[in-house]
């Protein structure tokens, strides 16, 4: 089993060292930290640009492939990512807003896999009932929604349950409330009702998707002959289901886990930036507004990194509920 | 995007040996039954009225979309206005419709385009293996790495300086991957049929026998993957558009709209609510008979399960 993980995350490592660099190249070739300082009026002396340029590693009249080394040579010696166009540097900025996203993200993530499964697994075992129509529905027309459109209903909801009620009691705009004063608990709660909302876009939409692909995994296991073994050697009929059924039913789950993290981590950003927060989907944008190549490639590094470690979490839930990898 | 276990094609391959007769026999009989499910034909009739609502819609507005209704700024439905106005008194309804061609048409070059990227790479890496194929598979998990997304945003300062079909292309380039497993997959198993190694051995070149018999015997789950695409084509450029990275100003589509309109969802709810509702209905439709045919297909994947 040992083998297996080391294996997959070797080979996840080099894949994220290839799509950073890759990112490197895409961002130097589609953005132009030049264009901040041209048509300026007075205009600015080739040499202020050319200093500015150098100092961030980005000058154009530098081969790309010499500066993508520069990049990584300062990476690996400094565990440094250039500074950005505001002149702070990019890990700092990462490191600031790596929180906001990650909290979302692992909340969300989380949530939506579980909540996911027993939907799935419940769908599946209550075929055709009513719970398994309304669940089937509900996940077509959630899938069918762009993740902004469910942002902004809920949004519009939320308003209208804050007006009926007559206070302010669901806040959404932003991550936390800007000047609120009172201890550490009055932050917590005030952190945790600006978290209500993306948390549910989060979980609605990754709940769409996994229940979907789990009802099906399990459907398929539910006509397996094993579980009638199971069933008529004298097990009930739920721990048939659990042991025997959703174990097995899992094993494909976490293969498609890893697949849709990419999907995950688009919503994510999405939900941010609907919900104004700062956070790494609105560094990405920024990035590219600003042109600014090393934030954006600091953000795919980010990135890619996140996809790693799921990738290798999906592979461990794959080879623990799976016996055949561990041989 | 569609993605499916591997035993999901062989009900059709094994029809196709009891029909004898090529791949027709299995498309009747895909076909039948997806028309046997009423959820292909709500799909089927909506996207049909779509389509040509699109195209004969703006024949009946009785708007320009881009005229200003001096005396209706940002007004609410009414007979002069089925949809409501902008801030700028431009009339909702004409406006929708624009947008709605410009997304039905990037998802119906887009999500078919994908298709066939990953009906070809698929094909290609499973039927001829060995290196190739370690290099293409490879290269499908490398671009599995970064969320297609986030490469789209950093893309888009080309799109701004090219057009809109610069964007269609990258949404083909960069949805095609799961796709392409999946049918490696699959030609890997056909492969090793009967019917493939005899056109091996009397001389038919590797290529011909990835389009006559190889392409065919997939076709079932490229359709599935076609239709399915053209929503989430759909969807990702809306997505795109609304942060301002998808289609650019003088071009509108439903993306854009809701962009302008979300802002003053709360206030105004018929800039933002029209045009959602039509591109959830569009993409619901699309993606209805998807699974219908994806039942019809694969008997083990829902309705026609015992």
């Amino acid at each position: 089993m040992i083998g297996f993980i080391a294996k997959r995350l070797v080979n996840y490592v080099i894949l994220a060292v290839i799509a950073t660099g890759l990112g490197y190249l895409l961002a130097s070739a589609t953005l132009h930290p030049i264009s901040k300082f041209l048509g300026r009026n007075p205009p600015v002396s080739q040499d202020a640009i050319d200093a500015a340029l150098d100092k961030m590693g980005v000058n154009p009249e530098v081969p790309v492939l010499v500066r993508l080394k520069d990049w990584a040579v300062n990476l690996v010696t400094h565990g440094s990512l250039g500074t950005s166009t505001g002149g702070r540097p990019v890990t700092e900025e990462i490191a600031a807003r790596a929180s906001t996203s990650l909290r979302l993200l692992i909340i969300g993530t989380l949530l939506g896999a579980i909540i996911g499964v027993i939907v799935g697994v419940m769908g599946a075992i209550r075929q055709y009932k009513a719970f398994d129509r309304t669940s089937t529905y509900a996940s077509f027309v959630i899938t069918a929604t762009p993740t902004f459109v469910i942002a902004v209903i809920l949004m519009i909801l939320a308003t209208n349950f804050n007006k009926l009620v007559g206070h302010q009691v669901i806040q959404f705009t932003g991550e936390y409330t800007a000047g609120l004063s009172g201890g550490f608990w009055t932050h917590f709660g005030d952190r945790a009702v600006h978290l209500l909302l993306p948390t549910i876009v989060l979980v609605l939409t990754s709940v769409a998707t996994y229940s979907r692909y789990q009802r099906s995994a399990m459907l398929d296991v539910l006509s397996a002959d094993y579980i009638r073994t199971a069933r008529s050697k004298g097990r009930t009929r739920g721990s048939a289901m659990i042991r025997h059924g959703v174990r097995v039913a899992l094993i494909p789950m976490s293969t498609f886990f890893a697949y849709s993290f990419g999907l995950m981590l688009t919503g994510a950003s999405v939900t941010e930036l609907v919900f104004s927060w700062h956070g790494m989907g609105e560094y990405l944008l920024s990035s590219i507004r600003n042109n600014d190549i090393n934030a954006a490639t600091g953000t795919v590094l980010f990135t890619a990194v996140l996809v790693l470690i799921a990738g290798t979490l999906a592979d461990v839930v794959y080879a623990a509920l799976d016996p055949r990898v561990r041989v | 995007m569609a993605v499916m276990g591997p035993e999901t094609v062989d009900v059709a391959i094994e029809d196709d040996h009891l029909g004898g007769g090529g791949g027709t026999v299995v498309r009747r009989g895909v076909l039948r039954r997806t028309l046997s499910a009423p959820q292909a034909w709500i799909g089927l009739i909506v996207i049909a009225l779509v389509v040509v609502w699109a195209i004969v819609g703006p024949w009946v507005a009785r708007w320009d979309p881009t005229t200003t209704d001096v005396f209706n700024f940002g007004a609410g439905p009414s007979r002069d206005h089925w949809f409501g106005t902008n801030d700028i008194g431009q009339d909702i309804y004409a406006q929708t419709l624009v947008g709605l061609r410009k997304s039905l048409v990037i998802g119906f070059i887009a999500g078919p385009g994908a298709t066939l990227i990953a009906g070809v790479v698929g094909a290609v890496s499973g039927y001829v293996g060995g290196f190739w194929d370690k290099v293409i598979v490879w290269f499908v998990d490398l671009m599995l790495v970064l969320p297609a997304f986030y490469i789209l945003v950093l893309l888009s300062p080309v799109f701004k300086k090219l057009s809109w079909v610069a964007m269609v292309v990258a949404l083909a380039v960069l949805s095609w991957m799961v796709m392409a497993r999946v049918v490696r997959g699959q030609t890997m198993s056909i492969k090793e049929r009967d019917f493939v190694k005899a056109a091996r051995f009397m001389g038919v070149p590797g290529w011909t026998i990835i389009r006559r018999h190889i392409l065919p015997n997939v076709a079932s789950l490229l359709i599935i993957d076609a239709t399915l695409g053209v929503g989430a084509a759909i969807l990702t450029e809306s997505t795109l558009s609304y942060f301002g990275f998808g289609v650019q100003a003088p071009d509108v589509s439903l993306g854009t709209l809701l962009a302008a309109g979300s802002a003053s969802a709360v206030t105004r709810p018929w800039l933002f609510v029209f045009p959602a509702a039509i591109l959830v209905v569009t993409v619901l439709a699309t993606s209805l008979v998807g699974d219908a045919l994806r039942d019809a297909v694969d008997p083990t994947s829902g309705a026609n399960r015992d």
